[in-house]
């Protein structure tokens, strides 16, 4: 008989500290959807999709009910649509986005990546006019997320999609103005995009990946709150052991989650990203982790020493708990999803250069910051530009979701509501880095070794 | 396929007898049973085996969910396996 500690403490953590599953993701390949002619190939992608994901919703549901853990979200990544898109590059790939969220509608999922280009090099066929249509694509579109890949350690980083995607972020806020720019939310530029990530806005299925596969993404920053307001006043070490405990357990029930999605739908399980995910809940914030550990704030001197530290044993206790790992796998810091952040980022504590120097040690990068509606596209290209370079050098994943808030200023507010949250309009350094993105070219590959 | 039923509350009289009259009538058997009070809280987990139920483990939760807020009480359906897979290694 199992341990009634035990299960007690499992239910306590599901109904008290928000333990959940985040997102099953179904990750289809669509390589054998093109075709010149783009009705056709729009066809053949609804098809797929629908033919594949059919009872990703319905199975989610029934996994959840029969082990008693929400699963939050059932979504869908997609092979990069500039990929698919390429034979008809004449024609205006929107037609693809509208494919796309035709399926969600039809399977029911809240989200579908892949409205996606791979440019970390150069443009190939397809990826000039993909990119070019993503403002149009999100405005017109409810479920669609898009995302670009503009630099990588193994390429250095592409300055001319740099330089490009600062006018299409600015160019997707002012299209979804009416609508709290939303569709700047949908919207993820990465170096070092990982091809299995489950989580939206940056998923997309990979040209390496099978051609269907199931990926989990867990979360449950609640859960290790909790435990770490049980312990006290322990030392840091013991600090790190019990965040690593906690995830070991929230990454056991992912793999659990994982597993038997993958067995009822008959497809491959691919990997458990090992997330702590936030979303706008009291005590579901990764911000008042840091705060539990002993900041008076998020944001303070030692935030990111703290977030170091709370990153990596994420990953220590959950790497033991899964078969497989991948996608974005850490700690998140989305500030318009997280209570705590937001907290932090009104009062002032948290700022746009903190939180670019906690991005170096954590999952993703500058994720759901809202900035100025007046905003420079050669400055968003700028940040765009810091944070790849952060991601090149230190070998990880990084990325940038900011939203311009148009026709408002710093101490505004955006409401995107549900799980994407409200936030502050956060200052941004107004100082040009115009002439430095206008060149264009590529920034080298960096050196991998003479580390220092 | 083994379940285990999770009641939590106020201590009142005919808990237990409420839950294993709810299972005899969904053709689940109840295996093994632990409880304990804590001052007035009542926690009661039980093990039982599903494999002969008469209605779909959806209804039984949704029974299960149905009794508890008539009494007042807190109770979970949940497989087994959720519990095997965070605890034991």
């Amino acid at each position: 008989m199992l341990n009634t500690h035990d299960i007690l403490e499992t239910i306590t953590m599901i109904e008290d500290e928000h333990l959940d599953v985040r997102t099953i993701t179904m990750g289809i390949s669509l390589l054998d959807c093109s075709d010149e002619n783009i009705d056709k190939a729009c066809d053949k992608v609804y098809d797929k999709i629908c033919r594949y994901a059919g009872d990703l919703v319905k199975t989610g549901e029934d996994i959840s009910k029969e082990y008693g853990i929400p699963i939050i979200h059932k979504r869908i990544s997609v092979t990069p649509i500039a990929m698919i898109a390429a034979p008809c590059q004449s024609m205006n790939p929107v037609k693809f986005a509208k494919a796309l969220e035709r399926a969600a509608q039809t399977t029911g999922v809240n989200f579908i990546g892949g409205y996606s280009a791979l440019v970390h090099k150069g443009f190939a066929p397809g990826d000039y006019a993909l990119i070019q249509s993503i403002p149009e694509a999100l405005s017109e579109t409810e479920h669609v997320c898009s995302s670009v890949n503009i630099g990588s350690t193994k390429t250095g980083i592409n300055m001319d999609a740099v330089a490009k995607m600062g006018r299409i972020i600015r160019k997707t806020a002012e299209l979804t103005a009416d609508r709290d720019c939303i569709g700047a939310a949908k919207l993820v530029v990465f170096c070092n995009a990982p091809e299995d990530n489950p989580f939206m806005a940056g998923a997309f299925h990979g040209a390496g990946e099978p051609d269907c596969v199931i990926n989990v993404g867990v979360s449950g920053p609640g859960v290790v709150r909790a435990a770490l307001a049980k312990a006290g006043d322990c030392d840091i070490t013991e600090v790190a052991n019990l965040v690593k405990r906690t995830a070991f357990k929230i990454t056991r029930t992912g793999q659990l989650v994982a597993q038997e999605a993958a067995r009822r739908l008959c497809v491959p399980f691919g990997i458990i990203d090992l997330s702590l995910a936030p979303t706008p809940a009291i005590g579901d914030s990764v911000a008042h982790i840091l705060e539990e550990m002993g900041l008076e704030t998020c944001g303070a001197h030692g935030t990111t020493a703290a977030l170091a530290l709370l990153n990596d044993a994420v990953k220590k206790g959950g790497v033991m708990a899964s078969s497989h790992v991948g996608g974005l796998s850490g700690a998140f810091i989305p500030v318009t999803e997280d209570a705590g952040m937001i907290d932090a980022a009104r009062s002032g504590a948290l700022t746009l250069t903190k939180l670019e120097a906690m991005t170096a040690v954590c999952s993703v990068g500058l994720d759901m910051i809202v900035i100025p509606g007046d905003t420079t596209a050669d400055i968003i290209s700028g940040i765009i530009a810091d944070e790849a370079a952060i991601g090149m050098v230190n070998t990880k994943t990084t990325a940038v979701r900011v939203i311009p808030a148009i026709g408002k200023a710093a101490g505004e507010e955006l409401n995107f509501g549900g799980l994407l949250g409200e936030g502050p309009v956060m200052a941004v350094n107004r100082h040009s880095p115009a002439r430095f993105i206008q060149r264009g070219g590529r920034i080298p590959a960096p050196l991998q070794s003479l580390k220092n | 396929m083994r379940a285990v039923i999770t009641v939590i509350g106020k201590d009142t009289v005919g808990i237990l007898a409420s839950v294993a009259s709810e299972c005899a009538n969904a053709g689940v058997n109840v295996t093994e049973v632990t409880q304990s009070i804590l001052q007035d809280l009542f926690a009661m987990s039980m093990m039982v085996d599903i494999s002969k139920a008469t209605i779909p483990f959806r209804e039984l939760a949704d029974r299960m969910q149905d009794l508890g807020e008539k009494r007042n009480l807190k109770i979970h359906v949940m497989h087994e396996d959720i519990f095997n897979s965070m605890h034991r290694i």
